[in-house]
């Protein structure tokens, strides 16, 4: 099984990278783009056999523990 | 006063804290690893220094802030102990906890590396008794994440509780209220991104810093 950790700066908190990269993409042409944020994914290989909200419930505490900081970032699990 | 630097894989500014804490107290600072368990024994002080601990993987300070030593750290904290973080030491104490909100990327995105002023908001603390309040200091600042963020409310708290002891004069990451450091509830815990511990009358950038040790040290002999 795996799980797929989408990490993201809140709604609110500046995010200066998402800021630069809309403006160059708005400096290339690409006109129709408004505002940009920039995350991350990290991909976990879990166990086989788990129960998917056994995982989920596994995952979520890896994410308020380490995976994000939950002052500044909020995260989105996907398992697969 | 007997002092600790904890020494995390990537830490840089270790030696630099352990020069200024052997200048000031006298007395040799024990120099502890982060897979430790313990920190000795009757340490007045714990210096958590400045670097890059794990490569900033993930986020600057959220591997370290979960090293083994962290336990003992949170235990000193809680008796009451001194704790001084600066520059990737704030970062981690902000990701253990001990201090609110986080550290993010300079709103320049650039890498800042210059003597930055600050002015001294409170020397009414253990970390800040040599300086007067309102005096400007040169401190030197290097770092990529400094910019200090938390919501409305902490702010708030923070500074009408006087736990912002210094502020910067001209920003030079996009931080808050131009936060340069602050402090935990019970005053105890600093975090702050310039370095006191590289400006203590060397050749390195002049001796501003070292009024902050010497406050420390005044604390920790008058509650002796």
């Amino acid at each position: 099984m795996k799980a797929r950790v989408h990490v993201s700066l809140k709604p609110g908190v500046l995010d200066p990278q998402g800021k630069t990269v809309g403006d160059t993409l708005s400096r290339m042409g690409f006109s129709e783009v408004g505002e940009v944020r920039v995350g991350k994914v990290i991909e976990l290989e879990l166990e086989d056999g788990l129960e998917p909200s056994a995982a989920e419930a596994r995952v979520k505490d890896m994410c308020e523990k380490l995976l994000a900081n939950t002052v500044i970032e909020k995260y989105e699990i996907e398992l697969a | 006063m007997k002092s600790a630097v904890i020494v995390f894989p990537g830490s840089n500014c270790d030696r630099d804290a352990q020069m200024a804490l052997r200048k000031v107290s006298g007395q040799e600072p024990e120099m502890v690893w982060h897979k430790d368990a313990n920190i000795p024994n009757g340490t007045d002080i714990v210096m958590v220094p400045g670097g890059f601990s794990y490569g900033d993987h993930l986020r600057c300070g959220a591997m370290a802030g979960n090293s083994p030593i962290i336990d003992a750290l949170k235990a000193h904290a809680d008796r009451g102990g001194y704790i001084l973080g600066v520059c990737n030491g704030f970062q981690i104490l902000t990701e253990t906890g001990l201090l609110p909100g986080a550290l993010m990327r300079n709103a320049s995105l650039h890498f800042v590396c210059k003597q930055q002023t600050l002015r001294v908001e409170n020397a009414n603390t253990g970390f800040t008794s040599a300086y007067k309040s309102g005096q400007e200091i040169s401190i030197p600042v290097a770092h990529h994440d400094g910019n200090y963020f938390a919501d409305e409310k902490t702010l708030d708290t923070l500074e009408a509780d006087g736990r912002i002891p210094f502020k910067y004069v001209g920003n030079p990451n996009g931080s808050a209220k131009d936060i340069a450091g602050i402090t935990s509830a019970n005053g105890r815990v600093l975090g702050m991104m310039p370095h006191p511990e590289r400006a203590i009358g060397g050749h390195e950038g002049g001796s501003d810093g070292i009024g902050m040790f010497e406050s420390l040290l005044q604390a920790l002999t008058v509650n002796a």
